[in-house]
């Protein structure tokens, strides 16, 4: 298990390379500084800010910097928040994301996985199409129509919930985005567990368990469930990368100060640095969650050789 | 085939897509100047506004069909620009074989791993306020999934007899590729743009839902949704009729694409979806 | 074709009752013409301590006759008809008898080691969830009876095979524990479909032989499901001949094989000789 969880975490550094140097040469690319809106600057003011943010070196050389920062776990100054680094922002937003990610992926499991065994022992029958309309509907509609529309009927018709605002994190505060979040994830979770659970049901070594006489509950919970919950497990890699890019918008809507809104206003206001950290971040959470889930993939299917 | 398809999501769509290409043309009303004296009307037949207005006085269901034509034409222009890419690549890794195959599909490998969205937005601070270049640039990120399509149907197509036949024949390369496998492959194709137009509409709906894309006055979709959200509390009509349009699109596409892969494509019919 | 059937019931024991009495067992499914009989009017008995083979070519409906003695046939199949089993009725009983009927006193061998087992348990569980369940026995004791029954039907180390995985067995291995979980409650019927296709000549060989043993120890009726008639003729007393759904010949093996009556029996023998299949060659 060891050399395998080596061996995979080695195959990880030249991807984080790549989506270090592309967002690099993209974000380098792009026509006009971020300095230039300021007309009113003096240049000699522009040329201490350039020197401060190594804008004056050869773009080679500040490719070299940036990697050497980051070999340090330093993303550098922010452009837009003077005086504030990107590890800083990142420091105070990424708790908020962790918590509202996990939360959306415990409760699209929590919802989804019962739905979707409900649908494949169902089949065909009344429950299968509800959960399966549910299904769809929850495939079809995004996140920033069902982020407002809960506002809209929780917040502002009931006023059960608060509309927005983290509250520190406060339960009631939680509920609508991660519901938000978790909605269309719980919907995949529901149709894969539906069809992989059909298919483990049709195998040879169900009529096995069945031909020893076992109760159909045994049957379920100890031989149809587990093999069917390996789709399930590799689809959570994609689905953390979902619910990540899924918080931005949550988080614009239900106005929390996660990491998403910091980089909407990056992106907002050219502030590179921001931009490229989070843009990091991204690929370095995205590349973990993938080696997470082969490990649980591993560690799940014994045919798996480590 | 036909018979197949979903008929009433076929219809739907048809109806939605004419409405977006006929707008300029059949609208009483323009869908950017404000109309001081009827603003906020809500669902009215008699003053001719069906669906309403908006806080500047605009005629909603007018913005619909002009946001939906903006989604739509992005989508096709990011779709187009990703089908250009991924089946010339695709073609080319599958046609040529060998290293050159495996260096390709390597890179293409190397690319999945990329976070989309991050990158997406990466794009929109490069291109910011240019709306067509941004969704050729994303077309242009966009292009994986059909190379990798096309470049397995090349590969079972490069077995094919009449390929052979041609070789034979002394045709070159590029023209055995342009005569014989590109319309070989114009199924798949269809089947992969009808499944990519709604994903890149999401796509556009998501950043002009941040801001991001489309900007005033232009309208879309996603503009008209995050529009509608900030005045819902007065005017929900205003963020409920954009979404139900959006979903619809959505759906009624994904709906058709899944036929028309059942149709052309029998090895992923596979799935109990 | 003469397919005029020659239905010889046997013989009603006024006295007794056999542990297996089928009378009139049809199967169908439902078709794009009307149902289809996949077992078509079968009737048969077997008498304690006895093995009967079943020879027929796959989609003879074989497979399907003995799911239906074990109330297995799939949702849309319609068995009709009557299977006794101890004088107890199995078509039509509830799920909840069955369940209490199946691997107690009737188990099954299913054709494909490789896939009959489940890959994502282990062997031990495997074994011991049908004690826990027919016997009440939990825990230790559970794991030394199936440790037992491992190396009765002749697998080395039986007791560190229990924390294997089916994937890092042998076919043959395989082969053994399904025999060997089938055999845990000492059922009075073993049904073993085709248990020897999918391995090696002298595995097969092997396998037969324990059969054939297990049966003079344990006194158990064994039906016998195989397209091969050199497996018949090496272990059963008795053998039927099925096509098409129907039982179309039967009697004793010596006499049936050293003089079949219908040209289909004819044929399956003359295909058997064919390929010199080891006919009673002890492993």
């Amino acid at each position: 298990m060891g050399a395998y969880f080596l061996r995979r975490l080695l195959t990880a550094i030249p991807t984080l390379l790549v989506i270090i140097t592309l967002a690099f040469a993209l974000l380098h690319a792009a026509p006009g500084g971020p300095f230039d809106t300021e007309k009113a600057i003096l240049p000699e003011i522009r040329a201490s800010i350039e020197a401060t943010y190594h804008l004056n070196e050869s773009l080679p050389r500040q490719y070299l910097h940036y990697l050497g920062q980051l070999a340090h776990a330093d993303l550098g100054p922010s452009f837009q928040y003077r005086n504030t680094s990107v590890n800083e922002l990142i420091s105070q937003g990424l708790p908020i994301d962790l918590t509202i990610g996990g939360l959306a992926l415990l409760v699209a499991l929590l919802l989804g996985m019962p739905l979707g065994v409900l649908a494949a022992l169902k089949r065909d029958g009344l429950w299968d199409r509800v959960a399966m309309a549910f299904a769809m509907l929850g495939i079809s509609v995004p996140v920033y129509i069902t982020a407002p529309l809960l506002i809209l009927v929780f917040a502002v018709l009931l006023h059960w919930l608060p509309a927005g605002d983290w509250g520190e994190g406060a339960a009631r505060n939680l509920v609508l985005p991660v519901l938000a979040l978790a909605l269309p994830y719980a919907a995949y979770v529901a149709r894969i567990l539906r069809a992989s659970l059909i298919d483990v049901l049709q195998a040879p070594y169900i009529r096995t368990a069945r031909a020893k006489g076992l109760p159909w509950r045994l049957v379920i919970l100890r031989h149809a469930l587990k093999p069917a919950i390996l789709p399930l497990v590799s689809f959570l890699g994609p689905a953390a990368i979902g619910v990540l890019t899924g918080s931005i918008v949550i988080e614009t809507t239900f106005e929390l100060p996660g990491i998403g809104r910091f980089f909407v206003e990056g992106a907002f206001n050219r502030d590179y640095t921001l931009v490229m950290g989070v843009t990091v971040l991204y690929g370095g959470l995205i590349v973990l969650g993938n080696l997470l889930v082969d490990l649980c993939y591993a560690w799940l299917d014994p045919r798996v050789r480590l | 085939m036909l018979a197949r398809l979903p008929r009433l999501s076929l219809v739907l769509l048809a109806l939605i897509v004419l409405g977006a290409i006929l707008v300029p043309w059949i609208s009483p009303y323009d869908y950017a100047t404000p109309d001081w004296d009827s603003l906020n009307l809500s669902l009215q037949w008699r003053s001719g506004h069906l669906l309403g207005t908006d806080d500047l006085g605009r005629d909603l269901l007018v913005r619909l069909m002009w946001g939906c034509r903006i989604s739509l034409l992005v989508a096709l222009l990011a779709s187009f620009t990703s089908l250009f890419i991924g089946v010339l690549w695709g073609v080319t890794a599958g046609y040529l074989g060998g290293r050159t195959d495996a260096w390709m599909m390597r890179s293409v490998d190397v690319l999945y791993s990329l976070p989309f969205i991050p990158f997406v937005i990466v794009l929109t601070v490069i291109f910011g306020r240019d709306i067509v270049l941004l969704f050729i640039a994303i077309g242009a990120v966009s292009w994986l999934d059909i190379a990798r399509i096309v470049r397995g149907q090349t590969l079972t197509l490069r077995q094919r007899e009449f390929i052979e036949a041609a070789r034979v024949g002394g045709m070159r390369p590029a023209q055995i590729i342009r005569r014989h496998i590109i319309p070989n492959l114009m199924g798949i194709v269809i089947v992969y743009l009808t499944l990519t137009i709604p994903t890149v509409i999401l796509v556009e709906a998501f950043l002009s839902f941040l801001g991001l894309g489309a900007q005033s006055p232009l309208t879309s979709l996603g503009v008209l949704i995050a529009d509608g959200a900030s005045q819902m509390r007065a005017q929900p009509r205003l963020l409920i009729c954009p979404s139900v349009l959006l979903a619809l699109i959505v759906y009624c596409s994904n709906r058709i694409g899944d036929a028309l892969r059942d149709v052309f494509d029998p090895a992923s019919g596979r799935g109990h979806e | 074709m003469r397919c005029v059937m020659s239905l010889i019931l046997p013989p009603v024991a006024a006295m007794s009752e056999p542990l297996l009495r089928v009378d009139g067992l049809s199967i169908h499914y439902p078709g794009p013409g009307g149902p289809v009989a996949v077992v078509d009017g079968v009737s048969l008995a077997l008498e304690r301590g006895r093995i009967l083979g079943i020879a027929g070519e796959s989609g003879s409906g074989k497979t399907q006759l003995l799911l239906a003695l074990l109330g297995l046939v799939p949702g849309a199949g319609r068995v009709t008809g009557s299977v006794r089993l101890n004088g107890e009725q199995v078509v039509g009983a509830p799920d909840s008898r069955l369940q209490r009927l199946r691997g107690d006193r009737v188990a099954m061998v299913f054709q494909d080691p490789m896939t009959a087992l489940n890959p994502q348990l282990r062997i031990g569980l495997q074994l011991t969830e049908v004690l826990a369940w027919h016997r009440s026995l939990k825990g230790a004791r559970a794991r030394e009876r199936a440790t037992e029954m491992l190396a009765s039907v002749g697998l080395a180390e039986p007791a560190l095979l229990l924390e294997r995985y089916p994937h890092e067995l042998s076919g043959g291995m395989r082969q053994r524990v399904m025999i060997a979980m089938a055999l845990l409650c000492e059922p009075d019927l073993l049904l073993a479909d085709e248990p020897t296709t999918a391995l090696d000549v002298t595995v097969q060989a092997q396998v037969l032989d324990l059969l054939g043993e297990l049966r003079d120890r344990l006194g158990m009726a064994i039906l016998l499901v195989t397209h091969d008639l050199g497996v018949i003729a090496q272990v059963a007393d008795e053998v039927a001949v099925m096509q098409g759904g129907r039982i179309i010949e039967r009697g004793d093996v010596v006499g049936l094989f050293a003089a079949p009556q219908e040209p289909y029996t004819q044929r399956l023998l003359a295909a058997a000789r064919r390929l010199e299949i080891p006919v009673g060659v002890p492993a």
